[in-house]
């Protein structure tokens, strides 16, 4: 039985598909089996963050329609042999995506993966329900900035709503949150949300802090997840994530600016 | 600049306003949605409640739900038959 997690925010260009990618490489590097599945259908972006864009043959949708089997349809990762990704289709019919078909779907993931990273589409509309609605965990991807928070709660109250679990009333799906593009410097001159003001509003357990980072583009340009890049910030900060995710207590790191001498700031611009 | 900041305090940025600001939208969200969450299924229950004593319309129970500034007020309103008894 694997652990399906979604990864939404409301908001688009938060960081969802970045973090999806990231997480289900970290898994995977792990041991653990795990599929990472695109719900944007329309827009499929996962296939190229994850750098399998020209292995598409079938996608979700033909699954659902059963025009192919899961098999056909899961892309095996190159560079880690328990990763497998099922691409979005570039279908323009949103209700593609029918309840029975997902739950179908993701019920046979079930019997080979251990996690199961739904990429959630932003917005509220189908795709984001969908990709929520068989949740047992939810990240919460946010970026300190107001429409994002306000999005995330949002996206809240439709987890604790429209899911499988609240309508069987059985443990609501943990909800976590994860910061993105956090800049301690901007915290710091009072320019930016802090990690604290956006966990007072939100009042979610705080999974982990991605600092604004160059690494993230380089990584998406070349089709890699972030996590690999195990030199940079945005690379570590995934990593612990993926630890902490799995019950390690990993302390939080890049909440704070690095440490200037006396010297520095005295003559700082 | 540098040297200006070690000796004046921090002057309030732009980050205080937005946590003030989202703390409101964000409390008056949760109010909107708390409303019809929970409610619909309040009142079917009371209605089944009540039906068990005597034979009431479909509509003759109402709730509603109101905040005020420190209280919340759950009106219940039951409007019986001419003949309340079975």
């Amino acid at each position: 039985m694997a652990r399906i997690i979604v990864i939404t925010s409301g908001k688009g260009g938060v960081g969802k598909t970045t973090t999806s990618a990231a997480l289900a490489m970290g898994l995977a590097q792990k041991g653990h089996r795990t599929a990472v599945v695109d719900f944007d259908v329309g827009l499929r972006n996962l296939d190229l963050i994850m750098g399998c864009e020209r292995r598409v043959v079938y996608d979700f949708v033909n699954v659902i329609n059963e025009e192919a089997n899961l098999n056909q349809a899961l892309i095996r990762d190159r560079r880690c042999d328990s990763l497998y990704v099922l691409p979005a289709s570039q279908t323009r019919d949103k209700q593609a995506l029918t309840k029975e078909g997902v739950g179908k779907v993701l019920d046979e993931l079930s019997e080979s993966f251990d996690y199961i990273v739904c990429d959630s589409p932003a917005g509220i509309e189908h795709g984001a329900t969908m990709a929520m609605y068989f949740a047992d965990d939810a990240v919460v991807v946010t970026n300190p900035e107001v429409s994002s928070v306000r999005d995330s709660d949002r996206m809240l109250g439709i987890l604790a709503s429209k899911s499988r679990r609240a309508e069987t009333d059985v443990e609501p799906i943990h909800e976590y949150l994860l910061l993105t593009r956090y800049s301690p410097e901007r915290v710091a001159n009072g320019e930016m949300l802090s990690v604290a003001d956006v966990q007072e509003i939100l009042s979610l357990d705080l999974l982990g802090v991605i600092p604004e980072s160059k690494s993230v583009l380089s990584a998406s340009n070349a089709g890699v997840p972030v996590i690999l890049d195990t030199e940079s910030d945005a690379g570590q900060a995934y990593g612990d994530i993926v630890a902490r995710y799995l019950g390690e207590e990993i302390p939080q790191r890049f909440l704070d600016m690095e440490k200037k001498g006396f010297f520095s700031r005295l003559f700082r611009g | 600049m540098g040297l200006l900041d070690l000796f004046l305090s921090r002057p309030k940025g732009s980050a205080s306003v937005a946590k003030e600001r989202l703390q409101i939208l964000v409390a008056h969200d949760r109010t909107e949605r708390s409303r019809p969450s929970y409610l619909p299924r309040l009142q079917r229950e009371i209605l089944e409640v009540i039906r068990k004593y005597v034979e009431v319309d479909t509509n003759a129970v109402s709730v509603n739900y109101e905040q005020e500034d420190t209280r919340e007020i759950l009106e219940l309103n039951i409007v019986l038959p001419e003949t309340a008894h079975r």
